[in-house]
């Protein structure tokens, strides 16, 4: 199944209504009148796009409407499209997979409970898939049971993986990974941190000494940092994002839980605002339910009829 | 913010010159305002419309009274009817010690079920009750595991499941060991899932007609956007919810969603997650959630923390000197010590409106900090701190060498004690609002530290 088939299942409930919304508020009128703005926005916040991103997106819409540039649905629904691709359109796509320095060392941030340990199991399946060699570091030294959990993913891929104990410096972790990994000539670390909200200074810190650390077995290490993102959030996303990426720097994005009937439309601004692209979504809980990003793809998720 | 939102709305009200009521007309730009507000606190678009519309029915006609400027009023009501929808007061939970309580706990996945569970489990040991922990997650990776775990960590016990894993014998079994074992609370920890997918809803449903639970509680992100109405609605169709646990306010999200959720549900909100330890776990304030969603700063809780510490006489007696004009040194450290017993600055910080925007803030104002002021305040003479006038530069450096803080530090207390008394005073007027804006001279001032 691709993107789109599995996005678009979950979305179904939601779009049926949204499609009917656009319908009786345009496809009954041979021109579109004022109504046009009250629909889009309707259909851009419910999607968590945020008030200003809305606003900026629907501008020029209305406006080439009014002009009568626009002058039926599927031309206000493509224009739109072609903006939110634009919104979602970095200088340069992910490379993450394609990234072959060595050992490439990943970084997994983000907040409690957005799916970075199951995120990770299913990103070493597509390394391993690939044909190249990963260990896993399980610097998630917090949360409880969370190294049993990165074992147990570790089994499954059939990985490496370094732990230590329950409540053990991360940072130490971290180190001895990406030692592991130069010594056993690892193609791929992918290194598991504690969920931490964006706004616990201390936290922040511990995660920037990671990063210290790391780069001190090897210089431009961690090359990839990924920020994962739960699609259920909303404009704190943005806030997260930010703070994340003054800490430690993000090269690439994944964001979770798309299979639900959340849409994510905060990595708009976010993309935007960051610039970073969005690596892959997470649309289940299986091995493979993380597949790439396309935008033009999320963009007809958003608005096809 | 509660400034930034009030000043916004007395512009817009502004624009209507000699306003002395809430009209149609001057009233459209101040809800729209707070439209944008909710809309970014979360809030879903559609109960935002509604809300509006409420408020405004409300709103129009309204005299502005003497003490508040239309702008102060119009928030005044809105806030009023956020409260009143979010429930005028804090429900707990209905337990009876003399029978086996069930409560289940359910929600998307990463929602926070675990960790509050053992909140819970913790919350209602202290209440007295006997609670045993159930891991119903036979789903995710080491679910299972991370609740003993956390079981540990609370001292309560946890269900042990063999080598079951069907999450509705597991409840069954452990409802009928907790009556054996003279348990009085079971707590079933149940797997996160979508509420789209049918099948484990139903499993859901299944667990609920065979245990009968007294309370169902649903577990939300307080970081959730406009989906909460979706899922919290899925599950309130699924299943008798009884109310709601709130989790991860201790970041910066507005909590929306929470209004999202009791608006759909109508369930009330029980419970709050305000941090990383199992003891941060509280009861829901209506109240205070409401400023939250306003972006007002957590006023409320900091009052009543500040109540809790502070001695009623002590603060009178305070009060008459700063009104007078002699507050002292001693009495600065008095204050010190007691905002050392309020908790971390961290938390205090969190609850002042606009403190999470100043740069460095808590940098500013960590709790070494405090001790440090503290130490140099010890190291003066008691005639030093009754009269600080007379510290001259050689008492400054006798001080510094005492308490082993640099001369600049000693300087600058000083400095800022002064400035201090002199806010002190301004503050010591008995309007709030009056306070809310030297709050903001405060800030200027990086007060009481640079």
């Amino acid at each position: 199944m691709g993107f789109l088939d599995k996005f678009k299942k979950g979305l179904k409930k939601t779009q049926n209504r949204i499609a009917e919304g656009l319908a009786t508020a345009l496809l009954g009128e041979k021109e579109i009148d004022d109504s046009i703005e009250e629909v889009l926005e309707e259909v851009l916040l419910e999607a968590d796009v945020g008030v200003e991103a809305t606003e900026e997106l629907i501008e020029s819409i209305v406006e080439k409407v009014s002009r009568r540039q626009l002058k039926d649905l599927q031309a206000v629904l493509n224009a739109l499209k072609g903006q939110v691709v634009d919104m979602l359109s970095v200088s340069e796509r992910s490379h993450l997979l394609e990234d072959n320095r060595k050992p490439l060392v990943v970084l997994v941030v983000g907040v409690n409970g957005v799916g970075k340990t199951t995120t990770i199991g299913k990103l070493a399946k597509k390394y391993i898939k690939m044909g190249k060699t990963v260990i896993l570091g399980a610097a998630d030294t917090f949360r409880a049971a969370a190294i049993e959990q990165l074992e147990i993913w570790a089994k499954k891929v059939n990985c490496d993986l370094v732990k230590h104990k329950e409540g053990s410096d991360p940072s130490a972790v971290a180190f001895d990974t990406v030692k592991a990994a130069v010594s056993r000539g690892i193609d791929v670390a992918i290194i598991d941190t504690a969920g931490r909200l964006h706004t616990k200074e201390n936290l922040m810190k511990q995660l920037e000494k990671m990063k210290r650390v790391i780069s001190k077995v090897i210089t431009d290490a961690p090359q990839r940092v990924v920020l994962v993102l739960d699609a259920t959030n909303g404009q704190n996303a943005l806030n997260q994002a930010k703070e994340f990426q003054k800490i430690t720097g993000i090269t690439d994005i994944i964001l979770t839980k798309l299979d639900g009937t959340a849409k994510g439309g905060i990595i708009l601004p976010i993309v935007r605002q960051l610039n970073v692209p969005v690596a892959f979504v997470g649309v289940g809980e299986k091995e493979d339910d993380l597949i790439p990003f396309d935008p033009e793809e999320y963009a007809r998720g958003l608005f096809e009829v | 913010m509660f400034d930034q939102l009030t000043d916004k709305l007395n512009n817009a009200f502004r624009k209507i010159k000699g306003v002395a009521r809430i009209t149609e007309r001057n009233i459209e730009e101040p809800l729209r305002e707070i439209r944008m507000a909710l809309l970014e606190a979360d809030v879903n678009y559609r109960i935002v419309k509604e809300f509006t519309s409420n408020v405004k029915e409300k709103a129009l006609g309204a005299d502005v009274s003497k003490a508040l400027n239309p702008g102060q009023q119009f928030v005044k009501i809105v806030h009023e009817e956020l409260v009143r929808v979010l429930g005028e007061k804090s429900e707990g939970l209905k337990l009876e010690p003399k029978k086996t309580n069930v409560i289940m706990m359910v929600g998307l996945q990463g929602s926070g079920k675990t960790t509050s569970s053992g909140k819970l489990a913790l919350y209602l040991k202290k209440k007295g009750f006997f609670p045993i922990l159930v891991p119903a997650d036979v789903y995710r990776p080491a679910a299972i595991e991370q609740l003993k775990v956390v079981g540990k960590a609370v001292n309560a016990p946890v269900f042990d499941i063999g080598e079951d894993r069907n999450p509705i014998s597991i409840a069954e079994k452990a409802v009928k060991e907790a009556m054996d074992k003279g348990f009085n609370v079971v707590i079933i920890d149940t797997a996160g899932r979508l509420h789209i997918d049918d099948e484990l809803m139903k499993e859901l449903k299944r667990i609920e007609e065979k245990v009968k639970p007294d309370e169902i509680l649903f577990t939300v992100d307080a970081m959730t956007g406009q989906d909460a109405v979706k899922s919290a609605a899925a599950f309130d169709r699924e299943l008798p919810l009884t109310g709601v646990v709130l989790t991860k306010l201790d970041g910066d999200a507005r909590g929306g969603a929470a209004l999202s959720v009791k608006y759909v549900t109508g369930k009330p909100i029980k419970f709050v997650g305000i941090g990383e330890k199992y003891d941060e776990f509280e009861q829901f304030y209506p109240d205070r959630m409401a400023s939250r969603i306003l972006g007002m700063g957590d006023v409320l809780s900091l009052i009543e923390k500040a109540e809790e510490v502070v001695d009623k006489k002590k603060a009178e007696a305070l009060q008459k000197k700063i009104k007078k004009d002699q507050f002292t040194l001693e009495d600065f450290r008095e204050q010190l010590l007691q905002l050392t017993k309020m908790g971390s600055m961290e938390k205090i910080l969190g609850m002042i409106p606009g403190m999470s925007q100043i740069k460095n803030a808590k940098k500013m104002m960590d709790d070494k900090k405090i001790a440090h002021l503290i130490a140099i305040i010890n190291s003066m003479t008691p005639e030093e701190r009754r009269n600080h006038q007379i510290i001259n530069g050689k008492r400054r450096k006798r001080i510094a060498r005492g308490s082993g803080r640099p001369v600049q530090e000693v300087n600058q207390l000083l400095k800022q004690f002064v400035q201090m008394k002199k806010m002190m005073k301004q503050l010591s007027n008995p309007s709030f609002l009056g306070k809310m804006k030297n709050l903001k001279k405060l800030r200027n001032m990086n007060f009481p530290f640079q």
